[in-house]
């Protein structure tokens, strides 16, 4: 672990610099344990990969290293317990539609060709992924999945598309992502769920946490545009299958 | 669209009272001192590029500092009171070429508007942006918390866009509260604002250390000019170079306000309020509050010139600008009626900020 200043009103407090559940594990735990604590000045954080952003304000965390400190005392405190602790907070398991291929994920034909698949094998493995939301970023509710079969492990476009549809159930590399919105992007288009994972009118503006787990769902085309209707009407449209144990996880 | 935007946020209170802008600006947006506690779902922060400035143009019109209020580039475009007899407004961030009724007033200054009547807002030499408060702030819905706009996702501000011709911002105020109470004011900005110079300091890290020592030795000792690439969200800058030990790749970590990225090209990126939350390259440095004005305020051709401080140094730096902003109301002082040595003091200002920022 180490603390990386990121100027006068931020740290960084790295793990490591792979992507590995158990590094992402312990940003949680921490993550968690420093909403707990409510420490004085921490103004926000932002979990990643592998490191935990605090934003803080100068004036109100009193002696710097004191808070390094504190932070330092809470992340030791808390790896033994990371997936037991943190897990039991932020472990919520969702079902997610998605409507693939065709002009719905119009480069499933190709990802399929060059793993040597029939379109038929890439969903069905794309579909048998337990996924992680490993981080939020890039975009409000842009979730970056880690899970993704190895035989679907794709390099990324050469030439990323400047617009990719809202929805975009997409590969790039070793990962996944559910994109929130209109958005450009390098990553291959395998299908789209209506499911809107930021909707600023609903109660709940953002549908997944960090630490959710989520499973594929295949639907068939003329499935998606009722199920978008009612997302845009507010309703989640992905099913949650186990709940966290305290409702709430680390928001 | 007058008529819409009004009466989309008919129940604001303001009885009507909006400002109209008549004539745009390039961009101009709404903006207040940013987003909080959404960063974690990848909303960005956002707010003003120049706190220092928004808070000075609020608490000329006699606001709380971080009020929403309209931060315009280049110029501010024209704008128009109606639906109330008087509203004080002020424009702050540099010496703007500002007219009320083709009468000239000086920028950093509160001036009261008479129903009709016409703000000119043209640009300034010694400023990129500008920031033009209404006494009351402006009723705009709050999305995630914030007014603050960011065009990018659509979330905040008028409908999640920059504003154009014929918007009509509603006074929160309304009628009654947007009506100055007692004489106008001004701020002297080289006495009360924190000084817009250069070098711009920076605290190394996070990842300076996956850079080569020439690389970093360079980023501190060269000139950066700030590229055509420069936006809310981050002005690319051309100069030296900048080599990675290892490769230009991260696994993706947080960004804070001033991370200065560098790509695969070697050339920084230093990231403002629009900043995406998360990035995947190595960030060299990451410039302090204090200074994000000099680079947000700087524009394509100007020259930076980087310089780091130790990270004690940097925060009480951030104690001594915090006390300066928590000053600025005591540091107003009544407009003289007197319009020729009104205009022999702004000639002094801006004089006085173009030496500090071309030292």
């Amino acid at each position: 672990m180490r603390f990386l200043p990121a100027g006068d009103a931020a740290l960084i407090v790295e793990f490591g610099d792979r992507v590995d559940p158990a590094l992402n594990d312990r940003v949680l735990a921490l993550d968690a344990a420093l909403t707990a604590a409510a420490l004085p000045g921490v103004v926000e954080t932002i979990p990643t990969y592998r490191s935990l952003l605090v934003q803080y304000d100068p004036l109100e965390i009193g002696a710097y290293d004191a808070l390094v400190e504190r932070i330092t005392a809470l992340a030791v405190a808390s790896p033994e317990g990371a997936a037991a602790g943190a897990g039991a907070a932020v472990s919520r398991q969702w079902a997610v539609p998605v409507a693939y291929g065709g002009p719905f994920g119009v480069d499933l034909d190709e990802v399929a060709a060059r793993h040597g698949m029939t379109p038929e094998q890439a969903i069905e493995t794309h579909l048998s992924g337990d996924y992680r939301v490993y981080m939020i970023g890039f975009a409000p509710g842009f979730a970056y999945l880690g899970g993704l079969p190895e035989a679907l492990h794709t390099p990324r476009r050469e030439n990323p598309r400047s617009r990719t549809p809202a929805g975009s159930i997409s590969i790039g590399g070793i990962q996944a992502a559910v994109a929130s919105m209109e958005l450009p992007s390098g990553w291959h288009l395998l299908g789209r769920t209506p499911v809107r994972t930021f909707h600023p009118g609903r109660a709940e503006p953002f549908l997944f946490r960090t630490g959710d787990h989520i499973r594929f769902r295949r639907i068939p085309h003329d499935a998606f545009e009722p199920l978008a209707h009612r997302a845009e009407q507010g309703e989640p449209v992905a099913e949650l299958l186990t709940a966290a144990a305290d409702g709430q996880g680390t928001t | 669209m007058t008529g819409d935007a009004v009466s989309a946020r008919g129940d604001d209170g303001g009885g009507g009272a909006v400002l109209v802008l008549r004539a745009a600006s390039p961009l101009a947006t709404v903006q207040d001192l940013g987003r909080v506690g959404w960063q974690r779902f990848g909303v960005s922060v956002c707010g003003a590029t120049d706190a220092a400035s928004l808070s000075a143009a609020n608490v000329l019109a006699g606001n709380p500092p971080g009020a929403p209020a309209v931060e315009f580039t280049l110029d501010g475009g024209e704008w128009e009171l109606a639906g109330a007899p008087l509203c004080r407004v002020a424009v702050a961030g540099g010496a703007f070429a500002i007219a009320v009724d083709g009468r000239p007033v000086a920028s950093w200054r509160s001036v009261t508007l008479h129903e009709g009547s016409r703000l000119r807002i043209g640009p300034a030499p010694d400023a990129l942006r500008g920031y033009l408060s209404v006494a009351g702030g402006f009723a705009v819905a709050l999305q995630l918390g914030s007014a603050a706009t960011h065009v990018r996702t659509a979330i905040g501000g008028l409908d999640g866009r920059a504003l154009r011709a014929d918007d009509a911002l509603p006074l929160a105020g309304g009628a009654a509260g947007s009506a100055p109470a007692g004489p106008d004011r001004m701020l002297d900005p080289a006495s009360a604002l924190p000084p817009r110079t250069l070098p711009v300091r920076v605290v190394l890290g996070p990842q300076d250390d996956y850079f080569t020592d020439e690389a970093v030795a360079a980023f501190l000792g060269s000139d950066y000019a700030v590229s055509r690439e420069a936006d809310r969200m981050g002005y690319r800058l051309d100069g030296p170079r900048l080599a990675h030990r290892d490769g230009y790749n991260i696994v993706s970590d947080g960004i804070a306000a001033g991370s200065i990225q560098v790509p695969g090209s070697g050339q920084p990126i230093v990231l403002l309020a629009d900043r995406q939350t998360t990035g995947g390259y190595p960030k060299i440095a990451t410039v302090i509050t204090s200074d994000l004005a000099a680079v947000a305020q700087s524009r394509p051709g100007d020259r930076l010139r980087f310089a780091a401080v130790p990270l004690a140094e940097a925060h009480a730096i951030h104690r001594a600008w915090r006390s300066r902003l928590a000053g600025l109301a005591g540091r107003l002082t009544p407009v003289r009626g007197d319009l020729d040595s009104e205009t022999l003091l702004t000639k002094n200002l801006i004089g006085g900020v173009v030496d500090a920022r071309r030292a």
